[in-house]
């Protein structure tokens, strides 16, 4: 009560400043401690690029070439740092060119802040020159939005919006600025927003729910957790680290997920889904108590609903009442953050283990790695193959690297073999699945680690979706490490055709330039290698490069990711082959 | 699972845009909209929409909680049709010619408790409250006359078990 009454007072006495719409913008994101922006000018932003023009001491902005590109800079940022990221981009095209890393945002729960100018707000409605809705247009993607076209909306608003981005199940959120609101002048105060009426981030805990799951979770015979993004955003770790060894309950990790525990954990069974491990996939229909946490169910990750953990009582702790039965009826649904829920339940709990019930899994596990490890990263003969390229990269940077990755077999691969040991480690398009993701999204995280290798794992396709962020990486001389799985084909499609249309490569294969000279002529170091022997050499070096540095690796050209789900099918109908 | 009709309260901002927000989340699953009301409750600035549809039970409370889940709803309900008393409304314009007998106009609208509202020299105005079935039975008695024009309302609905919605408005708007 004392210092909210305090604050009150120090609010009180700011004294306005008389400053334009676009400068008073700048000011809230300083305010709002922002360091690093990405961007792209256009006609009805700049006002706001001149008034950032004086604040390059305070403001670290990075010009990029696209504005898909800002978007995922900013995710890549968010995502290592746990901050908000933030873009801006012109009206028109530069709006519309947003709408697809906000897209993926919304998914991914990645807390976004993006700013669009607007045409004069006398001119809206008039189809004026680089006039696009983009409020309508980006309505079902954002978690709010907002047309300003007064300069004394600005300060609130953009209170609200960091404030939105940030708390409760954090997403992406736009502020579209008129041009005019950008030159008025107004009175600037800057006071951070506390909260919404409308708007309850932080749900209250039900104590007897708390108690109900506690009860199954006890009297559990195959209790078995998965666990999500939820779990980093809330910053939960810790909490499950400790509730899973005091239950003794093994657990697996959704895509977002990984990270949250260690790989090598002894209860971690490694990762859910489509292609994740087979033990936690099969087990998931043979448990009697499935706890669910900071996730949603994706349908990657359930395969058919109707045969999903039907021999379970399902208790899904999730911040998001809207996710809650949504796709998995619950029998404890918990409302809450994955991190205080985990910690209420803690004491609750009996410590156990399963002694049993964990060799179960261990037996999968052994079959996972004769069937499809061993020979994913051991390879004896033919090609370089994607595992052992991942499983070196994990050891050459200790498990320790963040990690970038695109969208296809690539992505599958790089998440099933790299050892995450820290958080803020595991970055890639999830619920979106965004080929051209990972460059741009790399140099975010880089710029938001400066201190930790980041390494993008790429796949030939998706890197020529958005390679042109070569040349913001070359300008800002930005070190990130870049490693092409190139196997001339849209892999992840390829291998779809191959299974389920009769090995029908519809437009799926690829013809591809040079990309080592495409990197050279951006000034980037590269080197291209198609041997087993070179690869480690290869990828040390590049590791050991100070600066941006491109692998180009020809690997197996028709190699399949599995174990798969196939869509449609259990969980525990995964194929090993 | 089975179809059926659902309405949902919302309580929300003053907000422009926010119907659209709201008719996403519906079109997003291919739902109808069988109606939709908009106006200011009781709480000066607060908005109360109601929205007729029909879903499973599932999908009806994901979409409530959806709606409840926009930044500037205050409050979605779901309810079914037994827990709400619900009215439309429904204005006929009819040709004073067709009602020479003035007889008949009364019986036709004590028969429905319909009420004359406007009596002008070549139309007067019937309006009648209640359920679809009812505005429609009377349009359909209207039919031998000459009808002019017809228009009908969305749903406006009042909670029967809520006690507490009202104050929770209140509440709304308090916590300020
Ligand atoms: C923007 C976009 N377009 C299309 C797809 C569909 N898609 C998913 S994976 C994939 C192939 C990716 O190929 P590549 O980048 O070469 O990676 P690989 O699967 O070969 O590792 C495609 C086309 C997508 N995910 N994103």
């Amino acid at each position: 009560m004392e210092t909210l009454v305090l604050k009150k007072k120090k609010n009180n006495a700011k004294t306005p400043v008389r400053l334009s719409g676009a400068e008073a913008l700048i000011r809230c994101l300083v305010e709002e401690g922002a360091d690093t922006l990405f961007g792209y000018p256009g006609g009805a932003i700049m006002p706001i690029y001149d008034a950032l023009y004086d604040y390059g001491d305070r403001l670290n902005h990075i010009l990029v070439r696209h504005e898909q590109g800002a978007t995922h800079a900013a995710q890549g940022y968010a995502r290592a740092t746990g901050k908000t990221g933030i873009c801006f981009a012109t009206s028109g095209p530069g709006a519309t060119n947003l709408i697809t890393g906000i897209a993926d945002a919304f998914l991914d729960s990645t807390p976004l802040l993006c700013i669009t100018g607007q045409v004069i707000s006398g001119l809206l409605g008039t189809d004026a020159f680089q006039e696009t809705d983009v409020i309508s247009i980006s309505k079902p993607v954002t978690k709010w939005n907002f047309q300003i076209t007064r300069a004394d909306e600005i300060a609130p608003t953009m209170a609200r919006a960091f404030y939105i981005a940030r708390s409760g199940r954090p997403g992406p959120v736009l502020i579209d600025v008129t041009k005019d609101a950008q030159l008025e002048e107004c009175d600037f105060v800057y006071n951070k927003c506390r909260s919404i009426r409308s708007y309850k981030p932080v749900p209250v805990i039900e104590e007897v729910k708390l108690k109900e799951a506690a009860t199954l979770i006890n009297q559990a015979k195959k209790p078995f957790m998965v666990f999500g993004q939820g779990i980093l955003l809330s910053g939960a770790k810790k909490e499950l680290k400790l509730f899973i060894e005091k239950s003794g309950i093994p657990a697996g990790a959704t895509l977002l997920g990984l990270s949250a525990l260690d790989s090598d954990h002894p209860l971690h069974m490694g990762m859910l889904g489509m292609h994740g491990n087979y033990a936690p996939n099969v087990k998931t229909n043979d448990c009697d108590v499935l706890i669910a946490v900071g996730m949603r169910f994706d349908d990657r990750v359930t395969g058919n609903v109707k045969s999903y953990a039907k021999n379970a009582k399902v208790i899904h702790i999730e911040i998001d009442d809207a996710e809650i039965d949504k796709i998995i009826k619950t029998d404890v649904a918990i409302h809450a953050d994955a991190k205080e829920a985990l910690t209420k339940l803690l004491p609750l709990i009996k410590a156990k283990t399963y002694p049993e019930w964990v060799a179960e899994f261990e037996v999968c596990k052994k079959i996972e790695n004769e069937k499809i490890i061993r020979k994913d990263i051991y390879p004896e003969s033919g090609k370089i193959r994607m595992g052992e390229v991942v499983n070196l990269i994990s050891e050459i940077t200790d498990d320790n690297a963040v990690i970038v990755s695109d969208v296809g077999q690539h992505q599958m691969v790089t998440e099933r073999y790299y050892r995450y040991s820290t958080t803020n480690s595991n970055i890639t398009s999830g619920g979106l699945g965004t080929m051209g993701f990972a460059l741009p999204a790399s140099i975010g995280a880089k710029i938001g680690q400066p201190h930790r290798q980041v390494v993008a794992i790429i796949g030939d396709g998706g890197f020529q979706m958005t390679l042109q962020e070569l040349g913001t990486i070359f300008q800002y001389k930005i070190p990130v490490k870049i490693i092409i799985l190139n196997n001339n084909f849209l892999g992840m499609v390829r291998q779809w055709q191959q299974m389920f249309f009769t090995k029908r490569y519809s437009f799926t294969e690829l013809v591809n330039p040079e990309f080592s000279k495409v990197a050279e002529s951006f000034g980037i170091t590269s080197q291209k290698i198609s041997e087993r022997e070179d690869l480690k050499a290869a990828l040390n070096e590049m590791m050991e490069h100070e600066g941006p540095y491109l692998l180009d690796i020809i690997v197996e050209k028709e190699e399949n990711v599995f174990p798969m789900v196939p869509s449609g099918a259990s969980v525990s109908d995964i194929r090993l082959e | 699972m089975e179809k059926r009709r659902f309405t949902i309260s919302v309580f929300s901002e003053d907000r422009i845009g926010l119907l659209h927000s709201i008719t996403i989340i519906f079109t997003r699953r291919k739902l109808s909209i069988e109606s939709i009301n908009s106006s200011e409750s009781e709480r000066k600035g607060i908005y109360r929409y109601t929205i007729v549809f029909s879903s499973d039970y599932n999908m009806a409370r994901n979409v409530t909680k959806q709606i409840d889940k926009l930044i500037d709803v205050l409050r979605a309900f779901l309810h079914e049709e037994e827990q709400i008393i619900h009215r439309e409304i429904a204005l006929y314009k009819v040709a004073t010619s067709s009602f020479y007998n003035g007889n008949e106009v009364e019986q036709l609208l004590r028969k429905h408790s319909a009420n004359i509202i406007r009596i002008e020299q070549d139309y007067l105005v019937i309006e009648k409250t209640g359920w679809k079935k009812e505005t429609q039975a009377l349009l359909k008695d209207l039919e031998p006359y000459n009808l002019l024009e017809f228009a009908r309302s969305a749903r406006v609905v009042v909670t029967k078990r809520w006690k507490r919605l009202h104050k929770n408005v209140l509440e709304l708007e308090q916590e300020h």
